[in-house]
């Protein structure tokens, strides 16, 4: 046969197969080996290409030496949610390879570091070897930094054989190291050399490959932490307090990085903030009611673990009626639990943290955009409503990178609430009491420690009180001020986000989710249509619940409700909120540390239907 | 407090701010008749007199337990917040970043800072709070009804509780070891010591820990106690005589020379040492710790400033903030503009 003919003949085999902008890509590492940086440039590349993508880091809680892998999911349609299913594997790590190989789809492909000396038994996917250390050594890097370049390799592979442009990686490798010119030339030459090598050793024979789009072109990439802190500096955020813990340093990390750059008071160089590491956890919300309190916007960021040490403060504030943000990155407990893995599960436990009767407010971001836009409205709220606002974010949210269109501009000025200085006083006539409920709604006027008027002070305690804020134990008097407290309550129905609501014609069921699981219900909701099914969706953007939520339950016959823990602990509170319908409501809730799937939520909901017909 | 009326009955003599020593009052104690807390309270309300401190620009806070019920018995028109048990500091922390041109006074007791909330208290003084933080310190529980606190010398008897078998804990070694600036040990006893001390706690440039011994009359008053009246009139040892000299006032007090010390505060005001019976030097931190253990060996109560440094800067200082006070932060200079939001997005 022709050689020319025979190229032919695989070529329009390969286009007839050709599968564009709709795969996934997992890379199989060792942690600690500076492998995000190469996995991270991929995404970013993508994305300057337009192609709709996502990442996930399912990473070890280790700082070096276990093994971790990143899925990126590149897809034409814009489905980000996690994908089960491994087409391309990129496998670095000798200690996973037999696992990482097995795990791959037939047809799929697998490009390894050919130092790995393990047998490949798979002859239904496409292997290529890729000579990593030799490529680092030919190249002029510095020893010391070979190892981390030589994951630059497999960016330059496979940039070379699925078609990402070398221009795109060179400008996310801009971005990565903020114009350093120097890592910029050093990872980009080995990405240049690892292409040539491949453009001339390497025969394409896998039909995966990407082509530019537009879908994408005006999106940013950016994980949840940081759009949250963000948000918070652009909602005026004063001071903040923390302590470490995965997976929610990143926020306050952000804070520290923008904050200098983005509040100094550019006509004295002061800072209009200050962030503080606390000791411990309780420490920190210490800090922030403290700072609460005294008038500032005031916020902690922690996770599960964090958040049950700060249980006490927390009552102290919802009682005396300190505004607060709280930022909740969930990740698995109990306990330690996984630290490194997603989880909804912290839910329950916030909702009704401290001793007594306590409730609190709770913020659901379920997009990247809605990340930074609570993170200014959180402050909004918390001093409108005079109490501790939780912002719930889990690792798969808060530490992964998303695609998101740009953040948008606060849509009003802030919302300081009812705050009396010392002009509002005197006009009061001498009537100021801190706990007088004057317009009706439980919601009280506060002063500020620094007001001169001298009928401004009053004692805060969480001690029983009255209106003027002093001691009593009178039953009567506690009474009250409780049932206030849930007069409030009812007002901050009104004032949180309400619902998302997409409706369907003639709808079988409802669904009802929240925070992170959005891309996955799109995805889900689309698979149902795609089989006839119609459901309508409502996605929870807060706690207390506004009047939709009950209104949307009682208009279906059945609603699953999709969360990601054990227990359905949205469930629960759906059921109590709404208990006349409790029955109408069906738990859908899986929590093994990873986010959910849309293969999983539609097989799980259709178990649940079949169980009716 | 709030139902006072602006106009308030002249009576007496008025101080550098026009007010009388009644604008320094709270409300009337609920503590025991002959608490030392209550005349410590009453320190407070002469140090600020004198001071001619505006009540507005100071601020309250304290913990749990009955030295932390106190500052509601002084200073009614300052803000205050009875926090939680053992966990003031961290309030107190946050709370003095809203306005930092007050001043603010802590009362806790030594359950509150040396038992439950000695991590707290310690990072507190550690960051150089710029608070005066005062430990009422009776080693005992009296809310709870006269439980050993961590001060409790070992070996003390109570009638509940049988012998203490733990050794205590010394807040003023505590607040030395954690890099205190300004530590003092008083006795609620000796009440001219105690308000000299709180004046120049509260000129004090960083965290001033005050650990005064103040007996507790129902729990823990017996004779041999060593947190009892008669045990601390019996013991103290003063390591000098001091005095607090606002920064307008020449120094009026006559002493020979030789005799006496003096310490510039961080706001030009002065603190005078007269030497009693041995030599002292408050600012070299050695010789505080090892006064402290002399004193232990010796049963002495020993009193006075045991340590000061006005060079370190407070915690505020660390943070390069406006002049004014960070509450009163107009919207403009919190909120970046929308064009700088723009590029912001850009970058990503």
């Amino acid at each position: 046969m022709d050689l020319s003919q025979t190229i032919l003949e695989s070529e329009s085999k390969q286009n007839s197969k050709m599968v564009v902008n709709d795969f996934t890509i997992t890379v199989a590492t060792v942690n600690g080996s500076g492998s995000q940086t190469s996995n991270i440039t991929i995404m970013r590349s993508l994305l300057k290409m337009g192609i709709p993508v996502s990442g996930k880091n399912l990473f070890p809680s280790n700082i070096q030496g276990l093994p971790t892998w990143y899925t990126i999911r590149v897809n034409k349609d814009g489905y980000t949610a996690r994908s089960e299913t491994n087409h391309i594997v990129i496998a670095m790590n000798p200690e996973s390879f037999v696992k990482d190989v097995e795990g791959i789809i037939p047809g799929g492909v697998l490009y390894y570091a050919d130092n790995i000396k393990f047998p490949i038994n798979r002859d239904d996917i496409t292997v290529y070897a890729m000579p990593v250390q030799s490529l680092v050594r030919e190249s002029e890097v510095p020893t010391n930094l070979r190892d981390y370049i030589a994951n630059m390799v497999y960016v330059g592979i496979l940039a070379q054989m699925i078609g990402i442009e070398l221009d795109s990686i060179y400008q996310a490798l801009q971005f990565h190291f903020k114009g350093k010119q120097k890592p910029i030339d050093m990872n980009y030459e080995m990405v240049k050399k690892a292409a040539k090598w491949a453009a001339e050793n390497l025969a394409k024979s896998d039909p995966y490959q990407v082509k530019t789009m537009e879908a994408a072109k005006n999106c940013m990439m950016i994980d949840g932490n940081t759009a949250a802190a963000l948000g918070a500096l652009f909602g005026g955020v004063q001071f903040a307090a923390w302590y470490p813990i995965t997976p929610a340093s990143s926020l306050a990390e952000a804070l520290l990085e923008y904050a200098p750059e983005l509040r100094k008071d550019p006509e004295t160089g002061k800072n209009t903030f200050a962030i503080i590491q606390a000791e411990d956890e309780l420490a920190a919300i210490g800090m922030a009611v403290g700072a609460g309190w005294a008038g500032l916007r005031a916020m902690t960021s922690s996770s599960g673990p964090g958040i049950s040490l700060m249980a006490e403060y927390i009552g102290l504030a919802y009682y005396s009626e300190v505004p607060v943000v709280i930022w909740d990155v969930q990740r698995v407990g109990p306990s330690t639990g996984l630290p490194t893995r997603t989880a909804q599960a912290d839910l329950t436990f916030i909702n009704f943290i401290s001793h007594g009767d306590t409730e609190h407010v709770i913020l659901l971001p379920g997009t990247i955009k809605e990340c930074f836009e609570y993170g200014w409205k959180s402050f909004d709220i918390a001093e409108r409503l005079q109490t501790p606002v939780f912002v719930l974010l889990d690792l798969d949210f808060g530490m992964n990178n998303w695609m998101t269109s740009p953040f948008d501009y606060p849509d009003g000025p802030m919302d300081r609430g009812k705050v009396l200085w010392e002009g509002d006083l005197n006009q009061l006539d001498n009537h100021f009491a801190r706990y007088k409920d004057v317009d009706g709604d439980g919601i009280t006027y506060r002063t500020v420690l620094g007001n001169r008027h001298p009928n401004a002070a009053y004692f805060t305690r969480g001690t029983g009180h009255d209106e003027y804020a002093r001691y009593t134990e009178d039953h009567q008097v506690y009474e009250e001020m409780m049932n206030r407290l849930r007069l409030k309550f009812q007002t901050a129905r009104k004032v949180v986000p309400p619902p998302v609501i997409e409706k369907m014609d003639g709808a079988d069921f409802g669904i009802i989710a929240y925070g992170s699981t959005e891309p996955v219900i799109v995805e889900t909701r689309d698979r149902f249509l795609d089989k006839g099914i119609k459901t309508d969706y409502m996605r929870l953007r807060a706690l207390p619940f506004s009047k939709e939520v009950a209104e949307f339950i009682r208009s279906h016959d059945r609603t699953y409700v999709v969360e990601i823990n054990r227990d359905g602990q949205m469930h629960q509170l759906l059921s109590l909120d709404v208990p006349d319908k409790a029955a109408s409501l069906k738990s859908i809730a899986h929590l093994d540390g990873l986010p959910l799937t849309a293969t999983w939520v539609e097989s799980a909901i259709l178990a649940e239907e079949e169980k009716l017909s | 407090m709030t139902e006072q009326t602006a106009v308030r009955p002249q009576r007496g003599q008025v101080n550098l701010v026009g007010l009388t020593k009644t604008d320094y009052k709270g409300s009337a104690s609920t503590l025991c008749q002959g608490c030392g807390h209550n005349s410590i309270a009453s320190q407070i309300i002469t140090a600020c007199y004198e001071l001619s401190i505006v009540p507005e620009k100071l601020v309250k806070f304290s913990g749990i337990g009955c030295s932390s019920k106190s500052p509601t018995y002084f200073l009614n028109r300052s803000f205050g917040f009875n926090g939680l048990h053992g966990r003031m500091p961290s309030l107190a922390t946050g709370a003095i970043f809203g306005d930092h041109t007050l001043k603010a006074l802590g009362v806790s007791g030594d359950g509150d800072t040396a038992s439950i909330g000695l991590g707290q208290f310690k990072h507190l003084v550690r960051r150089n709070a710029p608070m005066v933080y005062i430990v009422e310190n009776n080693g005992v529980y009296g809310l709870t009804k006269g439980q050993f606190s961590a001060t409790a010398d070992m070996g003390l008897s109570l009638k509940k509780h049988g012998r203490n078998p733990y050794m205590p804990i010394d807040i003023a070694w505590e607040a030395l070891v954690s890099n205190a600036t300004f530590v003092a040990r008083s006795f609620a006893g000796d009440p001219k010591q105690v308000k000299e001390l709180i004046k120049a706690a509260l000129s004090h440039h960083g965290i001033a820990v005050l650990d005064i011994i103040s007996p507790c009359v129902t729990f823990n008053n017996e004779d041999q106690a060593t947190h009892s009246y008669a045990w601390g009139k019996e013991h103290e040892v003063a390591l000098h005589d001091l005095a607090y000299v606002p920064p307008s006032e020449e120094i009026m007090i006559e002493y020979e020379s030789g005799e006496i010390k003096e310490v510039t505060m961080h706001d030009g005001s002065m603190v005078v040492f007269k030497k009693v019976e041995r030599e002292y030097d408050p600012t070299n931190r050695g010789e505080a710790f090892r006064a402290l253990e002399e004193a232990n060996t010796k049963e002495w109560l020993l009193t006075g400033l045991l340590y000061i440094d006005e060079g370190h800067p407070s915690l505020i200082d660390l943070y390069n903030l406006p002049e004014y006070a960070l509450n009163r932060t107009p919207e403009n200079k919190l909120r970046p503009s929308k064009e700088t939001l723009d590029a912001l997005n850009k970058t990503f």
